[in-house]
């Protein structure tokens, strides 16, 4: 309701918003607008995403303990804060990666198995 | 804790949060600046993207975890401003509840020290009490010396130790003075656990007759005999005349069932009854050996008894051994009385609670359009809920930590005012498990009276109200109204009612008999002179000089003798049988036993109802029995001139029968096991038995004036030649009877505090309850008066509404006291239940204090303009 898209483009299934973070955040210390920009150009611009979600899930994983955080100098000179993976947001990472996997290579096969019928 | 931190850092987490999203949209306006936009159009665009930078924070705030916490200062902060704003409102509740809360705290204070507590020893809960036990009195029996010896040598599961009471004067160092000493086993420090100050404790070698005279004293004697000087170990101590060295001092807050001035050695005393197993007299304790349970000792010691009844069946016969835990032993007698208060406090906390209960709901409903407008806006139901209960805790917690100053201010009076003197009254104080409790009470009534008004706000219902304009609907709140002023005074009644009942308990008796004729009459103990306890045939002598001496005062009529005085505590018991063969000791009904002096019929106003009583001549073998004993001994038949055998002294003739006296009390003499009362002269007491006698006898002396003005000359007269002989513990007997019905007097006293703050409070109750409920049917008033209704027909409607709650809760109130009345009977000796008078006359104070209470707010509603009242619609 209070994010009002433009373009549909961006619509993400429930839950996989923190696993593309946690996923970006893999590459190194990397801070919120860039994240943001990573997942824009990795998908090709398919998923954009908003800072009213992308900010409340950053803090979110912050304080499960699978992102720590610190502050220093960016690319730009400007102080800000950069995301890094723990132990936890690996484990956490590795275990949703697989069930991603698992979950899409199935829906494949229901959406494969539908076309043949028809 | 991370999120305790944070929420200490709040500023600064917030600046990172807002510098963080301020990096975010410089560097998209940046990037569109890069794309070929001029500045304002990247700002433009930029802002476009970001959505609501508030929003974003506000989530980002909830993702943080510490969002409860916040909420929580937030809420306690818009609390105490919203209570500084109605100060009127606040300080009613708070001290309302600070009576509450302060009442229950002291009673807790009392409670925790007296009955939680461990007793001051190490391991406390590994000491118990030893008791004899037999079928008849139960274990109530004290132990004789040779079954603690034996008992001793045989338990393997218990450590005992014994001591004997035995007054003293200590004359040297120092002046004369009277002193409580007891007799103690040698073991007694270390089986208490409790180490000497200074010097030693008694040993074996100390514990035998012979063995050189040893005395322990207590702090109190060493600081104001020997200046506190370790130097005191080893130096002379003259008790009762006898020449004693001191070998130990005993730590200052030392205690044996009272304070104890002077210790000596039981196993050098030459008293007869040392020797004779059926002379009972010695409280005893014990420390479970380790690995010891109650339950095996018990049924180690069961065995011993049953030993014991094998080698000596004419005393030990159907006698065993009764443990029991020391605290509870200390204090399983006002257990019942404190829990009473305590209940009864409670009642009168939860009035308080339904009090303000009902002020906060009665605000709440006036707020409603404020809670509508919050959760338009927003705000959840459970966010409602916790905003009400926020206020509410910050109420109590301000109503309970007043409570506590009440209480830190009202203990030490309360303890004041308890009758007799209440176990463990030293170790009362606030700490720490008081604090704890007051804090959970008020968290837990906070609770308890916020839920109410809390749970009320059902947010469809306030939609409702935001679409009806700011007009309040009261309707759910009337029936919670009600049903709070219903139970309020229910409570009301019940203490009403006991407070009522216990009220004529003392009044009624006071108009017993107490068989005696207690008015001028002064009752002493005496300590004779020291030199005149050596030898028997100087204690008699210096008895009846003590006797002329009293006699010669002016204003004395007559005086007597005697070992035990009615109502007061100390007494003397002994067996006694009719047949010439003795039944075992333990079949044997117990008397009640006085030595006195021929006058003692005459000084106490006793009746005579058969037969004589004693005269100078008596000297050997003549009792005299009051009609109790005549009556369980020889029912029917005439008493006078039969035999009646007596433990100790064999066979006697009753010469006379008198009027029974309510020894125990006027109150407790009638459920008292031991009632048969007989009596002896004390020229009969024999030789062996005098320093005994003599060390406890008291004095009677009948007045023609006022009791307490001879008390000074007799006080002169009986000083003695040496100057070394003193009265004490003097008393009247009128002091006496009414003592006996202090507790009465006590329960009554604070039952009547309590009853008047539930009345008031209750009244109180009721009327903001009208006043509210009638505000808000200010319109409805407005229409029936605009429609011909007169000022008389409001205030009727006004007043049924209250008379169907106040009806409603004293019926509730009446069938919860009969339950609550049978409580006190039980607790209360002399109790009987609510006569119907009583109910109606505290039920009659109830109706009119709450329609007086109801009928302010109803003339207020009659005097209502109807033209403004249809207005306000």
């Amino acid at each position: 309701m209070r994010h009002q898209d433009p373009s549909p483009k961006s619509d993400l299934p429930q839950g996989t918003l923190d696993l593309l973070i946690l996923k970006i955040v893999t590459m190194g210390p990397i801070h919120g607008y860039a994240i943001a920009q990573r997942i824009q150009q990795i998908s090709r611009d398919v998923v954009q995403v908003q800072q009213g979600s992308l900010y409340p899930a950053l803090h979110r994983l912050e304080n499960k303990g699978l992102l720590s955080a610190e502050w220093k100098e960016s690319e730009t000179g400007r102080e800000a804060k950069f995301y890094r993976l723990t132990a936890k947001g690996r484990k956490q990472l590795k275990e949703e990666t697989e069930s991603w996997a698992r979950l899409t290579g199935a829906i494949g096969l229901i959406l494969g198995a539908e076309g043949d019928a028809q | 804790m991370t999120w305790l931190r944070r929420l200490r850092n709040n500023t600064q987490v917030e600046a990172q949060l807002d510098a963080e999203l301020r990096f975010d949209y410089d560097q998209r306006v940046a990037a569109n600046i890069r794309a070929g936009m001029s500045e304002s159009e990247a700002q433009c665009a930029a802002r476009l993207a970001f959505g609501g930078l508030e929003q974003i924070k506000e989530e980002c705030r909830d993702a943080r975890g510490t969002r409860w916490l916040l909420d929580l200062w937030q809420d306690f902060r818009y609390a105490l401003r919203t209570l500084r704003r109605k100060p009127g409102f606040a300080a009613v509740a708070i001290l309302t509840l600070a009576l509450g809360s302060g009442a229950t705290t002291v009673m807790f204070t009392v409670i925790n020290a007296v009955l939680l507590k461990p007793l001051p020893y190490p391991d406390a809960d590994r000491l118990v009490t030893v008791n004899e036990a037999t079928e008849k009195y139960g274990d109530t029996w004290q132990l004789s010396y040779p079954d603690f010896i034996d008992l001793k040598s045989a338990s393997r599961s218990l450590a005992p130790a014994a001591w004997g009471y035995k007054g003293g004067t200590i004359s040297a160092p120092g002046d004369a003075e009277h002193v409580d000493s007891v007799q103690i086993s040698s073991d007694l420090f270390s089986v208490l656990g409790v180490p000497l100050l200074r010097g030693r404790a008694f040993g074996p070698q100390d514990d035998r007759p012979g063995a050189p005279p040893v005395v322990i004293i207590s702090y109190r004697v060493w600081q104001s005999r020997y200046g506190g000087t370790p130097a005191a170990i080893g130096m002379p101590l003259v008790l009762d005349g006898n020449h004693y060295t001191v070998v130990g001092v005993a730590p200052p807050d030392f205690q044996l069932a009272g304070e104890v001035d002077v210790f000596t050695p039981l196993g050098q005393t030459t008293d007869p009854r040392m020797q004779n197993r059926e002379a009972h007299f010695l409280p005893a304790v014990a420390r479970l050996r380790p690995g010891a349970t109650l339950a095996a000792a018990q049924s180690d010691l069961a065995l011993i008894g049953h030993n014991l009844a094998g080698q000596y069946p004419k005393s030990n016969v159907g006698r065993t051994f009764q443990l029991h835990p020391m605290l509870e032993a200390a204090v399983g007698g006002v257990r019942p009385l404190l829990l009473l208060l305590l209940g009864a406090v409670g009642l009168v906390l939860l009035i308080a609670c339904i009090n303000v209960a009902s002020l906060l709901l009665a605000r709440a409903v006036s707020r409603e359009p404020e809670l509508a407008m919050r959760v338009a806006l927003g705000a959840g139901r459970g966010r409602l809920v916790r905003h009400a209960l926020t206020e509410s805790t910050v109420l109590a917690l301000a109503g309970g930590a007043l409570g506590i100053l009440l209480a830190a201010v009202g203990v030490r009076p309360f303890i004041a005012l308890w009758p007799g003197a209440l176990p463990r009254a030293e170790e009362v104080h606030l700490d720490w498990r008081v604090l704890l409790f007051t804090v959970a009470v008020s968290l837990l009534t906070g609770t308890l009276f916020g839920l109410a008004p809390a749970l009320r706000t059902s947010v469809r219902a306030l939609n409702q109200t935001l679409r009806a304009g700011a007009r309040s609907s009261p309707g759910g709140s009337r029936r919670l109204h009600s049903a709070f002023v219903v139970s309020q005074i229910a409570m009301a009644v019940v203490l009403l009612v006991a407070a009522g009942t216990l009220g004529r308990t003392p009044l009624r008796l006071s108009s017993l008999d107490p068989g005696m004729n207690v008015h001028n009459v002064l009752v002493a103990r005496v300590a004779l002179a020291p030199g005149a306890l050596t030898n028997p045939a100087q204690s008699r002598a210096a008895w009846r000089d003590v006797l002329d001496r009293a006699r010669a005062v002016p204003g004395i009529e007559s005086a007597t003798l005697s070992d035990i005085i009615p109502m007061r505590e100390g007494q003397d018991e002994l067996g006694y049988w009719t047949t010439p063969v003795q039944p075992p000791t333990s079949q044997l009904p117990i008397a009640l036993a006085s030595a006195v002096t021929p006058d003692y019929l005459k000084v106490m106003g006793i009746t005579l109802r058969k037969g004589r009583f004693f005269t100078d001549q008596d000297r050997t073998g003549n009792v005299v029995i009051d009609e109790v004993l005549a009556q369980h001994a020889f029912g029917q038949t005439d008493p006078v001139g039969k035999r009646l055998f007596l433990q100790e002294m064999g066979p006697t003739t009753v010469v006379g029968v008198v009027g029974h006296v309510r020894h125990w009390g006027l109150a407790d003499d009638d459920g008292s096991q031991l009632r048969d009362h007989l009596y002896f002269p004390f020229a009969q007491v024999p030789d062996t038995f005098m320093p005994v006698f003599s060390s406890f006898m008291s004095m009677a002396v009948r007045t023609s004036v006022s009791p307490l003005t001879v008390v000074e000359p007799l006080r002169r007269n009986l000083r003695g030649t040496g100057g070394d002989q003193a009265i004490y513990e003097v008393r009247t007997m009128e002091q006496l009877a009414s003592r006996s019905l202090s507790r009465q007097r006590f329960l009554m006293l604070l039952f009547g505090i309590f009853a008047g703050l539930a009345l008031l409070l209750a009244c109180i109750g009721i009327y903001g309850v009208l006043a509210y409920l009638t505000s808000q049917r200010v319109p409805e008033f407005g229409v029936r008066m605009a429609i011909g209704a007169k000022a008389g027909d409001v205030i009727q409607l006004v007043l049924r509404q209250s008379a169907g709650m106040i009806i409603a809760g004293v019926v509730a109130g009446i069938l919860a006291t009969m339950a609550a009345g049978r409580l006190l009977e039980r607790l209360v000796a002399g109790m009987r239940p609510a006569e119907p008078l009583t109910f109606a006359a505290m039920v009659a104070v109830l109706l009119i204090a709450a329609l007086l209470a109801s009928f302010v707010p109803a003339r207020r509603a009659s005097h209502i303009d109807p033209m403004s009242a249809l207005r306000q619609e």
